[in-house]
């Protein structure tokens, strides 16, 4: 281990490395000592790995449904099914593999409607941080003006006009969860915009175009998978409500706000019912909150140099 | 001060504007507001009846002015399924969304208050850690799924509180707990934060040092400073309830606004949709305006900015 010296001050300081700065290794460090992002990946993983894999996956068919089977309960009532471990709902289909097949589509969901919105808030804020000015008012304006909208009942005016459907929905919760995208985008470009590599590269002749999304957007990316997290897990919270309204994902689809709608007639006798899908898509958002607050607290840290 | 507030106002009133064009335009994003309101398997001439009761062969912007026209007279026009002037159901409606609303922030605060108070000045001990666990699960909870569980534990186990509807104060208590709990945990975080940031000032020091008693310099000089965001975010979390009460009002059969809009949207009542959304708009911009300015009275620092 060869030893450098800095001076700082009259005080000599030791460091161990023999060349500094953040390592791969620092990174890893400090994304498995934060509990909350090891928790969330591990959740978010399994979830993953069971949406993707379904298909292959030892279970009875989602949509195979048979009435002389319906509303089984659980495997640890007495008169449970041994084929149905978490029983059945009121068409007679597997809560098992509905569940898993709901992970599918609330994943989906999520990504995609995460992805649109985060294309059209980074390229938006961008812009607005960028050139300030009259298009940074603009912006500004779109964005109050959809903080003002009321999001859940837009949604459903949108799809009862256009038509209600999985896709539908989808591409709507993306053209609706862009804002925080933008807010911290365009405050996070306006910091970056007067250091002297933008200045640098100004100089250079780069195209604003370059600079925008060659020079500034890299260094952003740490944020911006934040707010990705965020918004994925909104999305997916927002996609199981309309479906609960009727508006978004329709029968037969395992959505699980479908799956809840279904079931809130049973909640008496059947609450088991009621209560899996909201317990799934709990765990779900709450594991995506917390690797989305592992990632920020590893920036914050990374920031501070405090790995 | 006067030169905040008008700067303020005009942005309210551009923000409206906009809204505004976007509430009417939902009944056009399909091309054809008639062919959307005829139903299934329309007739040419049926289609063609209904765009001229309605107006709809007009011009866009003419539709969109006398709309807008009669929006700033509230005249929303006249509902197609109930034949009742809107604005009159929208007022039947509003207050009891309104008083959802107020119920429901009043517990998000009554909770989150306390809570980011004292996770503030003892950051990191188990008090904080709990409230950041309640925190953290609380945004995960989805509000429609809460309040079934909310009515299958409390309302049908136990047949403590009514399942729904809205004549007693009893009918009341589900509802804001299923609406209240979402802003919880914003609230909650900023009050905490906004605690351990004024607590690491030198005037708190200083009233340390001058040998005040903890508690005054907790609520007279702390806490009054770090309110100051909390109040704000107060504000919109109420506006983001009126707006997202539609879950709640539907599954506890209150007939708030929300509700309205939701019955509106599932018959295809285009004239109550508009409004609606209208008028929750135009409550959340004046709230959010509101907020700016009890911000700036607080705090010199921004209006003088």
């Amino acid at each position: 281990m060869q030893k450098s010296e800095t001076v700082i001050g009259s005080q000599p300081r030791y460091s161990t490395r023999s060349r500094p700065g953040l390592l791969r290794l620092d990174l890893a460090k400090a994304f498995t000592r934060n509990y909350g992002f090891l928790i969330g990946g591990v959740i978010i993983l399994v979830f993953s790995l069971l949406a993707v894999l379904a298909p292959l996956l030892p279970l009875h068919d989602p949509y195979d449904f048979d009435l002389t089977r319906r509303l089984l309960p659980p495997f640890w009532h007495d008169n449970s099914d041994p084929r149905f471990l978490l029983g059945t709902d009121k068409l007679g289909r597997d809560l098992l593999a509905r569940l898993v097949y709901g992970a599918r589509v609330s994943i989906t969901v999520g990504l995609v409607a995460a992805v649109i919105s985060g294309v059209v808030g980074t390229v938006l804020g961008l812009c607005a941080g960028y050139f300030g000015g009259r298009v940074d008012r603009l912006v500004m304006l779109l964005v109050n003006c959809r903080l003002a909208l009321p999001v859940v009942l837009v949604a459903l005016a949108v799809t009862v006009v256009v038509g209600s459907s999985l896709e539908m929905i989808t591409l709507l919760i993306g053209l609706l969860l862009w804002p925080r995208f933008t807010v911290v985008i365009r405050a996070a470009t306006m910091q970056l915009r007067d250091r002297e590599f933008i200045l640098a590269s100004r100089v250079l002749g780069c195209s604003n175009w370059h600079i925008l999304f060659r020079e500034i957007m890299p260094n952003l990316s740490g944020t911006l998978f934040v707010i990705a997290s965020l918004e994925m897990a909104n999305a997916i919270l927002l996609e199981a409500a309309v479906s609960f309204l009727g508006f978004g994902a329709q029968p037969p689809t395992s959505s699980w706000g479908l799956m809840l709608a279904d079931s809130r007639d049973f909640i008496l006798f059947s609450p088991w019912l009621v209560a899996m899908p909201g317990i799934a898509l709990t765990i779900l958002v709450l594991a995506i909150n917390l690797v989305g607050d592992g990632l920020r607290d590893v920036l914050e840290g990374i920031s501070r140099e405090k790995f | 001060m006067l030169q905040y507030i008008a700067r303020q106002t005009v942005s309210a009133v551009f923000i409206l504007l906009v809204v505004s064009i976007a509430a009417f335009s939902i009944s056009h994003l399909a091309g054809d507001p008639a062919a959307v309101i005829a139903g299934e398997n329309p007739s040419a001439e049926q289609i063609e009846q209904i765009r001229k009761t309605y107006g709809f062969d007009r011009p866009l912007y003419q539709q969109y002015l006398s709309w807008m026209g009669g929006a700033l007279r509230f005249d929303f026009g006249t509902s197609y399924h109930y034949h009742q002037p809107v604005a009159t159901m929208i007022a039947e409606r509003l207050p009891v969304t309104l008083v959802l609303g107020l119920t429901s922030i009043t517990f998000a605060l009554m909770l989150a208050l306390p809570l980011g108070v004292i996770a503030g000045v003892w950051p990191n001990s188990l008090i904080d850690r709990i409230a950041l666990t309640i925190a953290v699960v609380g945004q995960a909870v989805p509000t429609f799924w809460l309040s079934l569980m909310l009515i299958s534990f409390l309302a049908v186990g136990y047949g403590l509180l009514p399942v729904s509807g809205s004549s007693s104060w009893l009918h009341y208590v589900m509802p804001t707990i299923a609406l209240g709990y979402y802003a919880l945990p914003t609230l909650m975080r900023v009050t905490r934060a906004g605690m351990i940031e004024v607590l690491a000032t030198d005037y708190i020091r200083a009233a340390r040092a001058k040998g005040l008693l903890e508690t005054q310099v907790l609520v007279k000089h702390a806490l009054r400073n770090a309110i100051v965001p909390v109040v704000s975010l107060a504000s919109v979390q109420f506006g983001m309830m009126l707006g997202g009460s539609v879950i709640v009002e539907t599954i506890f059969a209150i007939q708030g606004i929300g509700w309205l809009g939701y019955d509106a949207v599932l018959r295809v009542d285009l004239p109550v949709v508009q409004a609606v959304v209208l008028v929750v708009a135009a409550f959340f911009i004046v709230l959010t305006w509101a907020a700016d300015v009890v911000n700036a009275i607080l705090d010199p620092r921004i209006r003088l900015s």
